[in-house]
């Protein structure tokens, strides 16, 4: 049993480093993505769940782990898609948030929860930190994300929403 | 060899599966069908993302029949679609489509946040993610109908004309959700836009039987014809 303690880790190691595919700086695992890995006999079972219905990237986050797991040198293994329970922004880890703030994307501004969908503080820039900031749309460059702009040094970000 | 039709055992609980699954992948297309041409990118990006949430939603209802998501989309006729008509109606204008996704958007909220509750776990489980990315369908639409009614003389000829021309196609919204309750969260956007809510007179309805107008045969042509022609094609 051993063994298998040795092949989980590996299998673990490979999966969690996936990088997400439209914010390269995380990885599934800082996104809360990654609910569960586990073996059943020689089969690596991945339980992954998305973050909107829609989210285009699933697809290509599903052959990333396929072809993690492959590289680790596993040669049967099943991703699964479960919708519940449903991700909210609060399973980024703290990692995650730091990671994201440094690529120049605001964290999500407060806890998720149906009053937390719509930020109405103002976001602090990513780039400058000024406060003077405004929102351009509430449908950004992918699903999870909208459109700000820096009053204070003129540049357009993307922020997190609160999901 | 063209793929032939398939054949679905609607039980019930998939009639309902099917019925929502359709009004999101219908609404869905129609919406996609504006990138390309959205009246600036903002917008072009924020009907991107709704028509993604929307087939998104579609294919998580379809998943939950049991069928397989593509058979259902690509390979049943117009008379088995079980959508509203109301979602299959061409895009007209821009007032038409804020128009339109304000009216379906606020019964799908109505009806999201009273499904997370649903016995069935799959219905609860895509009702937990639908409800928060349906919000957001119906706050921007909001904003867009305000804008418009409340805006230059032309906008809100368009918006009223809109409003007016759809209203008779709510009556298949109001079936699953109650109509005084969709009509008190429609009611305060109509007033902020300073436009007249039509009165409830006859109703459209027929799409939940499969008796669709015909612009439902001519979506499912564009959106059909390559599963349709190259059975099991991939990329």
């Amino acid at each position: 049993m051993v063994d298998d303690a040795i092949l989980l880790a590996r299998a673990r190691a490979a999966v969690a480093a996936v990088e997400d595919p439209e914010i390269p700086v995380l990885t599934i695992e800082d996104l809360g993505i990654l609910r569960d890995i586990r073996l059943a006999g020689a089969v690596v079972e991945v339980t992954i769940t998305p973050t909107y219905s829609g989210c285009p990237a699933m697809a290509v986050i599903t052959w990333e782990i396929e072809g993690a797991l492959a590289r680790a040198g596993f040669t049967e293994f099943r991703v699964r898609s479960v919708l519940s329970p449903a991700w909210t922004t609060d399973w980024l880890s703290a990692e995650g948030r730091r990671k994201l703030l440094d690529y120049g994307i605001a964290p999500p501004a407060r806890a998720a929860g149906r009053r937390g969908l719509f930020t109405t503080e103002r976001l602090a820039c990513p780039r400058c930190g000024s406060e003077d900031t405004e929102l351009l749309s509430e449908f950004g460059s992918t699903a999870c994300k909208s459109l700000h702009r820096c009053l204070a040094c003129r540049e357009p970000f993307d922020a997190f929403k609160c999901h | 060899m063209p793929a032939s039709s398939v054949t679905v055992d609607e039980t019930p609980r998939i009639r309902s599966f099917l019925a929502l699954g359709d009004d999101a992948l219908i609404l869905g297309h129609r919406t996609s069908e504006w990138t390309g041409h959205a009246p600036t990118l903002e917008e072009e990006l924020a009907l991107a993302n709704i028509a993604l949430d929307l087939i998104g939603q579609a294919r998580a209802l379809y998943q939950a029949t049991g069928y397989p998501e593509d058979d259902l989309a690509y390979l049943r006729d117009p008379h088995q679609f079980r959508n509203a008509l109301i979602n299959e109606l061409p895009n007209g204008d821009f007032a038409f489509t804020v128009a339109r996704l304000l009216l379906v958007a606020t019964a799908s909220d109505l009806f999201w946040r009273g499904a997370v509750r649903d016995p069935d776990p799959d219905m609860a489980a895509i009702a937990a993610k639908a409800e928060k990315e349906t919000a957001y369908h119906v706050r921007h639409a909001a904003e867009w109908l305000i804008r418009l009614g409340d805006g230059t003389l032309e906008s809100h000829r368009r918006a009223q004309e809109a409003v007016d021309a759809l209203w008779p196609y709510t009556g298949e919204l109001t079936k699953v959700v109650d109509r005084q309750a969709w009509m008190r969260a429609i009611a305060p956007v109509l007033s902020r836009a300073t436009l007249s809510q039509p009165l409830d007179r006859w109703m459209q309805s027929g799409g939940r039987t499969g008796r669709h107008t015909e612009h439902l045969g001519h979506l499912l042509a564009e959106m059909q014809v390559l599963p349709r022609r190259y059975p099991g094609a991939v990329w």
